[in-house]
């Protein structure tokens, strides 16, 4: 047995001894190993080779390079960076499988940065274990860890996975952090990136075009003459035209190259072939005139060039209006915190979002936003919520209560614990929820879609047949025709519209409703929430506010409310009933102190009686009283609580009647309104309850609903939704998606009421993230609209392509002898898709209230 | 004659598009196995575009978009309720399990893209 002492560097704490003891026991011989942290030295014992030692000491991030100049103090500073000592970037293609041929592997993140979000990191000098495992994966050029942030950033071509398995094999743990913004912002670079260059492309394509175009209209010929300078002449502007179809059309050509192998033909396929044959033929012209009758001898150059300007000019006018349409996930992106005051070991600091954990303590100051998802530990705040729910009153929070992110703190300062962080948080799932949703296709569009699937090819043989026509029955010069009217066919033809038609309208409707609290998630419910005809609406939660509250006192002459509350609250102070929460609640708003009674009990389906300073009290219905003997009185009060849908509670002190108090479980201050409002929508509105019939006919009889369905137990719920779609109506269910889960499911569309923030309701088609019942007719106003504005583009797509294809044939010439140019052609099928697109965009003004009566409360701008 | 011709050619050429675009069938498929499967989105093809899996089988694709135009941001598995939108030069992961055996078509939401998952027993 003998020990062996060798040096160390960076290991500051214990947790880093313990790592360094744990990778040295793993060398076989190895007995044991002392960490001294002040002297920088382990002390080995048992018969190990020093080498291996030495080794298992590098590889776990703490050993001196023996062969490396002496280690400068600097290297062991936690934020150096360290070379990848692994071999140079390797083929990434051998990880990665399937590529195609000529693409080589994917490498995703090629010369990116990606940032991870490190846990178990504790000091300085586990940064370097971290950054040294980080370094060995393969490819990584960089590595360095901050500490205080706990995060790492990596520079390199690695794989997202393997840096995370290094981090784990050295002992901790990390996930990658997804910067939405960032990702965004380079989004939007890319798109304006793309965007310069197709306005270069049009301007290239019409500064040879419109020159051309200009020669022709002045009146200069167009025509080639052999063996002329003519000759020449128009062999230089093929030559020129060329390079137009070459440079800004490249990508048509290799689109429609690519989708053709592939058996697929797509817009690129018409382009090309349109403008190609254009090409083609006057380069024909050109070069062997004498193959044609003269009156053919015209050229087409201007046309291929200044179809592909206006088709590059198109594409990035549409570019601009697309950008718009999903402006709505945008704002929601924009909505989240980018950094967050985390309070850490008694220190505060601001550290990006992304590397919040749960589980920290977080301080938000008036005016900041919550950046993750939390509960309150200390503070009285109020929030703005509206951003996610809708509802524009900021909602009060203290301790417990729970806060989302992306939503503002209004005026106190708040600490709170991370609970949800990154993509667990409402508002990133109510993203991906509205991205996924923007995805979805209604019913409406699948005809269209059939269509586009077949689209480009029947194009293609209308083209053709276009030509053999002309070939057949027009007139000479039978060649030019031909070709002018294949061309035309092929350029004016437009799947785009038809293919934009439906997704564009339900990207900005989708959209449109989320910034109305609207969460659609299923497609087909977009559409089917116009066609409703019957609402059924659960009357607890849904209608009412969900748990019972004081709605009225009345008392005897001589004796105040705050007494009789006072009294009742002491009463039933301790007791768990819903009737008996709704007085406390009640007394402690009004800031009323009970008092300690004595004898309580419960009279099981009576009420309750306790004495208080030797007094009985009791507190309950009117029959029971009746049959203990207390005097009568208050009966008018008491039956017009009973016409309002309270429960009255009579309070007796020994055999003298108090009072009365009228607890009900109060209609919400809108639903009134927004059930007048489902009425104008032309609705019946139908409301389901599992309470008796009377109290149940007095909040209907509040709301307004035309139809009762009372007495209902839970389970039948759904089977009452089947039994009106038997009728032959359209049905939404509307309830708070726990307890009514069956009938949402069994409803044409079902509706949940969220309660505030949480989106994670399966059961519904459409989540209300708002408490109001305003959401239903928002909802239903969104998707009319919707619906009407895909209506509209479905039309224009189709008129366009069933009007312009014909006349492009020529199927006007017969009549009056037109034949559309191909030029107009092109600037056609660039204005259509741009039309469609700017349609869609014309809901993003829609506002789901704009038209209805009597709103009272106004909604914020978002 | 050369009527003749012509109009023979221009037949010829149209039943070469009907047979190309729908009679031929669509090349090769690609077999996905339990490894994430890479499709390049770019000029307008998935690469590859023809996908196998197995039904009731997990199924990870990584759709590495090229082409910068609007086109091509999005993915969307009909019939499969599966739609992302995908960053350009990124790798985007789409996890989805095909339960019932059948063809399922993916395509931009265009539908100039055009791909096809068909899902064995």
């Amino acid at each position: 047995m003998n020990e062996q002492t060798l040096p160390i560097q960076g290991a500051t704490c214990q947790g880093c001894a313990r790592k360094i003891r744990t990778a040295l026991l793993a060398v076989p011989g190895v007995s044991g190993a002392e960490v001294d942290l002040e002297q920088q030295t382990v002390t080995v014992s048992g018969n190990a080779d020093g080498d291996a030692l030495r080794e298992a000491l590098l590889e776990s991030g703490y050993g001196v390079e023996a062969l490396s100049s002496s280690p400068s103090p600097e290297e062991s500073v936690p934020e150096c960076h360290i070379e990848a000592p692994g071999p140079p970037s390797q083929d990434s293609g051998d990880h990665h499988h399937g590529g195609a041929a000529g693409h080589g592997g994917i490498s995703p993140g090629s010369g990116e940065e990606h940032l991870l979000a490190i846990t178990g990191a504790t000091c300085a000098s586990c940064v370097r274990t971290i950054e040294s495992a980080l370094s060995g994966v393969t490819g990584v050029r960089d590595a360095s860890m901050n500490l205080a942030d706990r995060t790492a950033r990596v520079a390199g071509d690695a794989d997202t996975q393997a840096l995370i398995e290094a981090v784990k094999a050295a002992g901790y743990g990390a996930s990658v952090i997804e910067d939405e913004q960032l990702a965004d912002q380079q989004r939007d670079d890319q798109e304006q990136a793309h965007y310069r260059e197709l306005i270069r492309h049009t301007v290239i394509g019409l500064a040879v075009g419109i020159p051309l175009m200009a020669w022709g209209l002045a009146g200069g010929t167009m025509m080639v003459t052999a063996g002329t300078a003519s000759q020449w002449g128009w062999l230089a502007v093929g030559l020129v035209t060329l390079g137009v179809l070459a440079w800004s059309g490249r990508h048509f050509f290799i689109g429609a190259w690519k989708a053709g192998r592939h058996h697929n033909a797509n817009m690129d396929t018409l382009i090309a072939l349109g403008t190609g044959a254009a090409w083609a033929y006057s380069m024909v012209v050109v070069l062997f005139p004498d193959w044609l009758p003269e009156a053919a001898r015209h050229v087409y150059f201007e046309a291929s060039a200044m179809i592909i300007g206006l088709i590059n000019l198109g594409q990035a006018l549409e570019m601009r209006a697309r950008g718009k349409t999903s402006e709505a996930v945008r704002r929601l992106l924009d909505l989240g915190a980018r950094t967050a005051r985390v309070i850490r070991d008694g220190e505060e600091r601001d550290i990006p979002v992304e590397s919040v954990q749960a589980g920290d303590l977080l301080r938000v100051r008036p005016g900041e936003k919550i950046a993750v998802d939390g509960e309150v530990e200390e503070g009285e705040s109020r929030l703005d919520e509206s951003m996610l729910t809708g509802e524009p009153m900021p909602v009060s929070k203290g301790p417990g209560d729970t806060v989302a992110a992306g939503t503002v703190n209004d005026s106190g300062t708040l600490i709170y614990r991370a609970t949800r962080v990154g993509r667990d948080t409402a508002l990133a799932q109510i993203i991906a929820l509205v991205k996924k949703a923007q995805g979805a296709k209604p019913p409406i569009g699948r005809l269209a879609d059939r269509i586009s699937a077949v689209f480009v090819p029947t194009i293609l043989l209308i083209a053709v047949a276009s030509a053999l026509a002309w070939y057949n029955l027009g007139p000479d010069p039978r060649i030019v025709h031909m070709m002018v009217a294949a061309t035309t066919v092929l350029i004016i033809a437009c799947p785009c519209a038809l293919g934009l038609a439906t997704p564009m309208s339900v990207m900005v409707g989708v959209g449109k409703a989320a910034e109305a609290g609207i969460l659609i998630r299923q497609g087909e419910a977009l559409q089917t929430a116009g066609d409703l005809d019957t609402i059924v609406l659960d009357k607890t939660g849904t209608i009412t506010e969900g748990h019972p509250a004081v709605t009225g006192v009345h008392t005897i002459d001589g004796e105040s409310e705050a007494t009789l509350l006072t009294l009742a609250a002491s009463l039933e102070t301790g007791s768990e009933h819903p009737l008996a929460r709704a007085i406390l609640a009640t007394a402690e708003e009004r800031g009323l102190r009970t008092e300690a009674v004595t004898d309580f009990q419960a009279h099981n389906g009576k009420g309750v009686s306790a004495r208080l300073n030797g007094a009985l009290l009791r507190l309950g219905n009117r029959r029971w009283l009746d049959r203990e003997g207390v005097a009568g009185g208050l009966q008018e009060q008491a039956e017009a609580l009973g016409r309002d849908g309270a429960t009255p509670l009579f309070l007796a002190r020994d055999q003298q009647l108090l009072g009365v108090i009228g607890v009900a479980d109060p209609i919400k201050q809108d639903s009134r309104a927004a059930i007048q409002r489902l009425h104008d929508l032309g609705l019946t509105v139908v409301m389901i309850t599992g309470d008796v019939r009377t109290s149940a006919e007095a909040i209907a009889r509040q709301a307004g609903v035309d139809k009762v369905l009372a007495e209902v137990l839970p389970e039948d719920k759904a089977r009452e939704v089947k039994r009106l779609q038997g009728e032959g109506r359209k049905v939404a269910m509307v309830g708070d998606g726990i307890n009514d889960a069956p009938a949402l499911a069994q409803a044409d569309v079902g509706f949940a009421i969220g309660t505030g923030t949480d989106v994670a309701i399966e059961s519904a088609a459409i989540t209300l993230m708002g408490g109001s019942l305003h959401g239903v007719a928002d909802a239903m106003a969104i998707s009319r609209a919707t619906v009407r504005n895909i209506k509209q583009n479905l039309f224009g797509a189709f008129a366009y392509n069933t009007l312009g294809v014909p006349v492009a044939a020529g199927i006007l010439y017969p009549f009056t002898g037109w034949l559309l140019s191909p030029v107009i052609a092109g600037a056609a099928m660039s204005l259509s898709s741009v039309t469609v697109v700017t349609n869609a965009n014309r809901l993003r003004l829609f506002r789901p209230r704009g038209a209805s009566r009597g709103n009272e409360e106004t909604r914020g701008e978002s | 004659m050369t009527t003749w011709l012509i109009n023979l050619g221009g037949l010829l050429l149209m039943a070469l598009i009907v047979w190309w675009f729908w009679l031929s069938g669509r090349g090769p498929a690609k077999r996905a196995g339990d490894a994430p499967l890479d499709i390049v989105v770019d000029n307008g093809v998935y690469e590859p575009s023809v996908i196998q899996a197995r039904a009731g089988q997990p199924l990870t694709l990584r759709f590495l978009r090229r082409d910068p135009s609007p086109c091509a941001e999005q993915v969307i598995f009909h019939e499969l309720g599966v739609s992302e939108f995908l960053d350009t030069g990124k790798a985007t992961t789409v996890t989805l399990t095909p339960q019932r055996p059948g063809e399922y078509r993916f395509t931009c939401q265009m539908q100039m893209y055009q791909g096809t998952l068909i899902v064995n027993d």
